[in-house]
């Protein structure tokens, strides 16, 4: 019983997170209602014992993903509201909102009318038995994504590293030199030029 | 009545709708990120409800590496957006047309 | 020695370069003997090939020199090679032969003239060009020669070409030449499609392998370049332009050598003319008499001495297609010989007779010329019985065996065309006679006044009859100026008498009134005596005065008749039409008689009294007189008594193939043929003497203006390319637009639209990129429940 309250409550501040980025003609404030969604992603896992992943997902998502795009958006000066009454791309917004309905309505098809296949009546959507780790209950989980993470997918594992060195120097690259003066920069004991 | 993952997994359809029409919708770029975001996360329930139905961790793995991908990915996207938009605050995505035909 | 072929072509092409680099600086007269050497070179280097050909047996006559390899192109090859056999040996033979005479005469012709070296050069291209065309061994050297040979002729007809109708008659040669040239391509084309090859040994062995159809196409094709470069129906009317050319060119082109490359062409490919069907012959054969005929008519009324010669070529071009339709290929290439003997004689006489007359070619202006240029006469009398058919001259002898091949020709209408050749040879020689007789006997017409002249005088003289009036008005307006000052000075006698008179009284008055002893009476009666006296004399002074001005008045009215008279006069003189030279002459139509005019003839008139007509160098009357010896006895080389004595047409067996048409009459059937011809001719002759030199008959009956104006065949070529040819060629020129141009341009824009549109598909928003993603995503996930349901 508990769960199912929690559970709705977590996915009305999801929900409502959502709605509040797409709809939000400001930035920070779409920013700021992403960070409520990842809560309540956060509390959809610890329901589902999965206490490691929320917390990562709270310390990297909301606090470091999040605060990311805030800097990004006060750096640039971008905070200024978008106007969303006006659609320079004909008829984008009529397909934009049906191609999402179609993709829901499609996903949830998907999702009941198919089975667990064999002989059971209802067809598997995919017939493959994808890697298969088994999960103990009681052992902790982090433990048992530790153990998983530096034996089987230890090259992944690596290779995320290396994935993360390469967008860091990527990253520097990219917005490097090509016009300093955009940054306006406050010297102390100057005037803001 | 119990929680099962039919409700998580129709919680993460919804959402990855959501965040998929914001994709099409918005012009922000930085708002579009943010759908991208959504998206991600959307994937990242469904894959723990499996695991959770399923008593497999390699759904939990999937979530683990997702997020470290989706930061890396964030990094340099954002630097793109930054090096974009320098051209002006009101830059937004109708504005990145040079691959016109 | 036949190796040494390749010399044939050389030395006249060696001349052209020399020519070309040193022509201006060698000037008169070196570069005309240049050239002049250059082409003996040529001669010679035939005789020595013909002397290799001839100690060959009779089948082996027939040798291929290669020079090199021209065009090798996939299964079409075509050489740079020269054919050596009978018929071009015999061809280039007196093609070098002629054109050396005629570049020796025109040592002394062009003499003075400030293009001298640009003639000799143009004229040594264009023996190259003849020589490559008769002796190449494939159809496209020919047809290199045939162009060469009709650019050399547009660029010597146009010789003077600062003159506007000379430029024009060398581009009509040319753009009719040109339809001709169409069909030659066209020609070589089929050939090439039927035979695979152009080279003249595959064609003449291999010509029955080209279907009938073919080869009668190619006959026709071919005799269309004939009949343009040969001047035949209905492409001849660019040779009578030609004669604007200096004459040494319508000698040598015009006469002996490029009007006889259709011939040469067709005589060349007998074997495919043998594959070819009948008619196509008979086509040719029929062109050919028609064309001689015609051209015999306009001749008779001809009055340029140039353009009678003229339609004479194109009268024994003819008899040469009249020849060959028929099969008498050794009788055409007899009479092309023989032809080219007395034309080119004939020819070069005449223009000898112009250069002694200084450029006077109008036959009416001519007459009695034998005494002042008894070589020129002499030689071109020989060329006239020549051209005439009077036995044994050697234009008898080719003519005759013609008729007799015409004759022979049934399938095609034999009889009709020896019927048509024997009234173009009566017209022949009526005509040729006219021209000797005008030219060279009876009186001297050449110190006759002209039209002109009298033209000038009459309005000389109006114009003096105008001045006197002039005159005679001012005299008279002098007169009236006299009579009014003598009414003027009448009225003042009259005053003066007045005033006289009424002193007297005045005074006489006073001396009444006064008594003798009052003071001044002495005066008064001396001032009364002095009035009185006066008196008479005003009167008399009044008097004189009324004589001058009647005499002035009689003054007066003289000069008004006076006036009236010259005026009279002048109406008088407008209205009088003196004699004129009339258009139809004859030896014995008399000089214009002057009178009255002989005082304001002209100084051209009064210069050319004391002229003589004179003889030529000796650079043109040596030339003369060679031709003069071929075209006598130039017959023997085919003379018809016995087999023997064929020596032509035995020569040139390797050539025939065994086309040449046989014969089936018998010896008396020849013999009344001959004897046919003899006497038209010389009744023709006969006839012309009569009309001509006795004055009998009219000549102006038989002088048509139809003939004259060549049956007005140019003017209704003009109009038809003006009206309907025009309209013809607009048309064919927006096919080549509209339709043709535009498939082309279609292709290209139907697929510029079709870029365009697939343009739209990227308009390098990225929100249309997520949006076609998420539709593919659709896509992908509606196949995949398509198979919940499969």
């Amino acid at each position: 019983m508990v769960d199912v309250i929690v559970f709705v409550i977590a996915a009305a501040i999801i929900l409502g997170g959502a709605f509040g980025v797409v709809l939000n003609s400001n930035p920070v404030r779409a920013a700021l209602s992403l960070i409520g969604s990842f809560f309540g992603v956060a509390v959809v896992f610890i329901l589902q014992e999965a206490h490691f992943l929320a917390l990562v997902q709270i310390v990297v998502y909301a606090g470091a993903i999040v605060v990311l795009f805030l800097f990004v958006i006060m750096l640039l000066g971008v905070d200024r509201a978008e106007d969303l009454s006006v659609e320079p791309l004909a008829g984008q917004r009529a397909a934009g909102v049906a191609v999402g309905a179609l993709v829901l309505a499609l996903v949830l098809g998907g999702l009941f009318l198919s089975g667990p296949g064999g002989d059971e009546g209802a067809v598997a959507l995919t017939g493959q038995q994808a890697a298969t780790q088994p999960l103990d209950r009681n052992e902790s989980d982090v433990d048992q994504l530790a153990n998983d993470l530096f034996t089987r997918n230890v090259l992944a594992f690596e290779a995320t590293a290396l994935l993360l060195t390469i967008a860091t120097v990527g990253a520097v690259v990219l917005v490097k030199n090509q016009g300093a003066e955009d940054l306006v920069v406050d010297e102390p004991g100057e005037a803001a030029s | 009545m119990e929680v099962t993952e039919t409700w998580y997994l129709v919680l993460s359809a919804v959402l990855f709708a959501i965040g998929f029409t914001g994709l099409l919708v918005r012009r922000n770029p930085l708002v579009m990120f943010m759908c991208v975001e959504l998206m991600l996360n959307a994937v990242n329930i469904s894959f723990v409800a499996f695991s959770d139905a399923l008593d497999d961790l390699a759904g939990q793995t999937a979530v683990f590496f997702v997020l470290v991908v989706a930061a890396a990915e964030v990094v340099v996207g954002l630097s793109i957006v930054v090096a974009v938009l320098r051209r002006g605050p009101a830059m937004t995505a109708d504005d990145l047309s040079s691959l016109r035909g | 020695m036949l190796e040494a072929a390749w010399l044939i072509p050389a030395f006249p092409l060696a001349g052209f370069i020399l020519l070309v680099a040193f022509g201006r600086q060698l000037g008169e007269p070196l570069s005309g003997w240049l050239a002049t050497l250059a082409s003996a070179g040529a001669f010679i280097a035939t005789v020595v090939v013909y002397a290799g050909l001839v100690v060959e047996p009779t089948e082996e006559r027939f040798f291929i020199l290669k020079l090199y390899t021209w065009v090798e192109s996939g299964s079409f090859s075509a050489d740079v090679g020269l054919l050596i056999d009978p018929l071009a040996v015999t061809m280039a033979l007196f093609i070098t032969g002629v054109g050396t005479m005629i570049h020796l005469y025109s040592i002394g012709y062009m003499h003075g003239d400030p293009k001298y070296s640009t003639f000799f050069m143009y004229l040594n291209l264009f023996i190259t060009s003849m020589l490559l065309l008769v002796l190449g061994d494939n159809l496209l050297l020919t047809f290199l020669g045939w162009e060469g040979v009709g650019a050399c002729s547009y660029l010597l007809i146009s010789f003077w070409f600062t003159d506007e109708s000379n430029a024009t008659a060398g581009k009509k040669a040319f753009v009719t030449n040109r339809i001709g040239d169409f069909g030659f391509m066209l020609a070589t084309f089929i050939v090439f499609t039927q035979i695979g090859s152009i080279r003249y040994t595959d064609i003449l062995t291999r010509a029955p392998e080209i279907s009938t159809f073919a080869a009668t196409l190619i006959v026709v094709l071919f005799l269309l370049a004939a009949a343009g470069k040969s001047a035949q129906l209905p492409l001849y009317v660019w040779l009578p332009d030609a004669m604007a050319g200096p004459t040494p060119v319508s000698a040598l082109i015009h006469a002996a050598t490029m009007v006889t490359s259709g011939i040469f062409l067709l005589t060349r490919l007998n074997p495919v003319l043998a594959e070819a069907e009948l008619w196509s012959r008979g086509l040719i054969a029929w062109v050919g008499a028609l064309t001689a005929l015609l051209a015999a008519t306009i001749a008779v009324a001809q009055t340029d001495i140039k353009k009678v010669l003229a339609y004479s070529t194109v009268s024994q071009l003819g008899y040469l297609f009249l020849a060959v339709g028929v099969g008498g290929y050794v009788g055409a290439i007899f009479h092309m010989v023989t032809h080219a003997f007395f034309k080119a004689l004939l020819f070069l006489g005449s223009g000898s007779v112009i250069h002694g007359l200084h450029d006077e070619q109008d036959l009416r202006r001519m007459g009695g010329l034998a005494r002042f240029m008894p070589v020129t006469a002499f030689t071109f009398i020989i060329g006239w019985l020549a051209i005439a058919g009077v036995p044994p001259f050697s234009g008898f002898w080719s003519k005759d065996e013609i008729l007799l091949f015409a004759w022979n020709a049934d399938e095609i209408g034999g009889k009709a065309l020896w019927a048509i050749g024997l009234v173009t040879a009566l017209l022949t020689a009526f005509y040729m006679t006219r021209l000797v007789i005008l030219t060279f006997l009876g009186r001297t017409r050449f110190f006759d006044v002209t039209t002109d002249e009298i033209d000038r005088a009459v309005e000389a003289r109006l114009d003096g009859a105008r001045a006197e009036i002039t005159a005679a008005e001012e005299a008279k307006a002098t007169a009236d100026g006299e009579a009014e000052k003598a009414l003027a000075d009448i009225a003042k006698r009259e005053e003066a008498l007045d005033k006289a008179r009424l002193t007297a009284r005045e005074s006489t008055a006073e001396v009444a009134a006064s008594t003798p002893d009052a003071d001044g009476y002495d005066k008064l009666v001396k001032a009364m005596d002095r009035a009185t006296k006066a008196i008479p004399k005003a009167e008399t002074a009044l008097i004189k005065a009324n004589e001058k001005s009647l005499e002035a008045a009689r003054a007066v009215h003289a000069a008004q008749e006076h006036v009236e008279a010259m005026g009279g006069g002048l109406d008088a003189l407008a209205a009088e039409s003196p004699p004129r030279p009339p258009p139809v002459v004859t030896a014995r139509t008399p000089a214009t008689p002057v009178g009255e005019l002989a005082d304001y003839l002209p100084d051209s008139y009064t210069r050319r009294q004391d002229q003589r007509p004179h003889e030529s160098p000796w650079t043109m009357t040596l030339p003369l007189l060679i031709l003069a010896f071929f075209a006598v006895l130039a017959g023997a080389v085919n003379l018809p008594f016995t087999s023997d004595l064929h020596i032509l047409e035995h020569w040139l067996e390797p050539s025939l193939f065994g086309h040449e048409a046989e014969v089936a009459a018998s010896a008396a059937t020849k013999w009344l043929l001959a004897i046919v011809a003899v006497v038209v001719g010389v009744v023709a002759v006969v006839a012309a003497f009569a009309v001509y030199l006795r004055g009998r008959g009219s000549a102006e009956d038989v002088e048509q203006d139809v003939f004259a104006n060549a049956w007005y065949i140019d003017a209704s070529y003009a109009t038809f390319m003006g009206g309907p040819g025009r309209r013809m060629f607009e048309l064919a020129a927006w096919f080549d637009r509209t339709v043709v141009d535009g498939l082309v341009m279609g292709t290209a824009s139907t697929l510029v639209q079709a870029g365009r549109g697939l343009r739209m598909t990227q308009p390098g928003f990225v929100r249309s990129y997520a949006l076609g993603i998420g539709v593919g995503a659709a896509f992908v996930m509606v196949w995949f429940l398509g198979r919940l349901f499969a």
